[in-house]
């Protein structure tokens, strides 16, 4: 594997990653609880839809192939997609999806703060651009998994639901390949082994807050990585890909 | 000195153009009259977000995607104003809420037809975003200063969200020939429900008196109609797309359009709630707000816990 094919990869793995969680999200637009938090999600959506597109465009651009950010995300199959899994997972109830945004918020914050200091100016610059946005995006999930923690029994119930679901797919946002090892030694990939203690200890702390027990002795679901997905991602493309797939030469 | 007349005083601001601000006596029949017509407004908005959100996880391009997200969420911040707007006058917003959600507020018909293609998204920012500017760009100097404040930053995005549908469809008109099919089919479908906005014949309309004296309405809904027709027709033209009506002819003499009427029992149909979505469009609404209950109950203890922490500390 050269440098290039393995920053094409990485790219890939970041703008996939926010491209499938902003489409997830999006599915609330219009749908949300209550007017604020429908606008409030819309607006998380958008900043991560921003970041996938800016992503995709860098990964476009060091796969030199003459590829577009569009032709990587609605002509590519989920075989050669390589968002992490925990992404994909359906949005279940208001719960769920805040459970599974605070792990990734608290994830992301780290992640994209650690690799606003990488060589790769590109990745730099969309890294420190980020950080502000998932700053308020964890403040909002963060908010909310304490309020729904210590709101009534029924949110407290969906939100331990919620986790239990989501739970299994978190470990995975840590799994490094050689593509992290090839990238970590040219000073661009962000060492994910760094970021886990202290992940941990903030995501123990909002659950001890908000009553919440995370599920013992969980298997980590991996996969995504070498591009190997659950069932939901084929569905979320073939909704995503259907009109430029019917339409290959058109130009929206 | 006399007794101040109440009425006289509100009377000679509306007549000297004066805004009029909440805190300011006012007729009850001109409260009862805004209630109305900011509520149904802020609904529209609400409601509006369905047939467009429809297309979001299905648009071709990110950018595509980016742009209708934004402008949906737009939508959304345009009921947010217009609730608390309303708000000002003595409502509530679950009253508001109460009344959309048991079908008992009426909101815009034109959000009762579907979106069936992409090139729908396209037609609704162009055609509908740019009839509800006209309706509405008289509004930022209605009598109701938060009205007339919340109808500027409206207004303002409002073009916006025309001028990219108008973009959405040149891409397509300009497109292939299964895209340039696509915009005229949407053409085709939402030009006459379009043309409905503006509201009844002014021969049918019902007296709208009051809401010319309140500096509400300023033009009638022929008048409004006969506009949008003349300054659409260049916009179709460089298209190259064509308007389902035989009739439509420019006419030298009142140097504007001649054009059909749209089918006003079409309209009392959709209005009455026979349109192609009304059901479900009222039935999304509900089936989010019931969803969003535990939610907002949550909010609602925790914050009342809070307060309770707070008062025994």
């Amino acid at each position: 594997m050269t440098s290039q094919e393995a920053l094409f990869n990485y790219n890939l793995r970041l703008g996939d990653t926010s491209l499938i969680l902003a489409q997830r999200l999006s599915e609330w637009t219009g749908h949300g609880p209550f007017l604020e938090e429908d606008l409030a999600l819309t607006n998380i959506a958008l900043d991560i839809f921003g970041r996938g597109k800016a992503l995709l465009e860098y990964a476009a651009k060091t796969e030199g192939k003459g590829r577009t950010e569009d032709d990587l995300a609605f002509f590519r199959n989920d075989r050669e997609y390589f968002n992490a899994l925990i992404t994909e997972q359906p949005n279940g109830d208001y719960a769920k999806t805040i459970v599974r945004q605070a792990l990734i918020d608290c994830f992301d914050l780290a992640f994209y703060s650690e690799l606003s200091k990488s060589k790769d100016e590109t990745l730099a610059g969309i890294a420190a651009k980020s950080i502000k946005e998932i700053t308020y995006h964890k403040r909002h999930s963060f908010s909310w998994v304490n309020r729904f923690g210590n709101g009534t029994e029924e949110s407290f119930n969906r939100l331990q639901n919620g986790l239990n679901e989501i739970w299994p797919y978190a470990g995975e946002l840590f799994e490094m390949n050689e593509v992290d090892a090839l990238l970590i030694k040219e000073g661009i990939a962000v060492d994910l082994s760094m970021l886990k203690a202290n992940w941990e200890k903030e995501i123990s702390q909002l659950l001890a807050k908000a009553n919440l027990v995370a599920p013992e002795g969980t298997y980590v679901q991996t996969g995504s990585r070498k591009g190997l997905h659950g069932e939901h991602l084929s569905y979320i493309l073939a909704e995503m890909q259907s009109l430029p797939r019917m339409h290959p030469t058109a130009k929206w | 000195m006399g007794v101040i007349n109440f009425e006289e005083l509100f009377e000679s601001k509306l007549a000297k153009n004066d805004i009029i601000e909440p805190k300011d006596w006012m007729p009850d029949n001109y409260r009862k009259h805004l209630i109305r017509q900011i509520s149904q407004h802020a609904h529209s908005e609400i409601v509006g977000m369905l047939p467009e959100g429809n297309w979001i996880t299905r648009a071709p391009s990110l950018r595509a995607k980016l742009v209708l997200l934004a402008k949906v969420q737009d939508e959304g911040g345009h009921g947010l104003y217009l609730y608390t707007a309303a708000e000002s006058l003595g409502t509530s917003r679950d009253e508001m809420l109460d009344a959309l959600l048991t079908g008992k507020a009426k909101y815009s018909s034109i959000f009762n037809y579907p979106t069936l293609t992409w090139a729908d998204v396209g037609a609704v920012g162009w055609l509908v975003d740019g009839a509800a500017i006209m309706n509405q760009v008289m509004l930022q100097r209605t009598s109701y200063g938060p009205y007339a404040r919340a109808m500027v930053r409206i207004c303002k995005e409002e073009s916006f969200h025309q001028r990219q549908g108008y973009e959405l469809m040149t891409h397509l008109a300009f497109g292939t020939p299964a895209q340039k099919e696509m915009a005229q089919d949407a053409l085709n479908r939402w030009w006459y429900p379009t043309l409905m906005m503006f509201g009844p014949p002014d021969v049918e309309s019902p007296n709208s008196e009051n809401a010319i004296k309140w500096r509400i309405k300023r033009e009638t809904n022929d008048e409004l109609r006969q506009r949008f027709v003349n300054q659409s027709m260049p916009q179709i033209e460089y298209l190259g797309l064509t308007v389902p009506d035989k009739n439509l002819k420019w006419n030298e003499t009142k140097k504007g359009y001649d054009f059909s009427e749209p089918d006003w029992t079409e309209f009392k149909a959709v209005i009455k709630g026979n349109g192609p979505c009304n059901k479900e469009r009222l039935a999304s609404r509900n089936k989010s707000h019931n969803e969003g209950a535990w939610v907002r109950e949550a909010a609602t203890a925790y914050a009342k816990k809070q307060n309770e922490n707070y008062e025994a500390a």
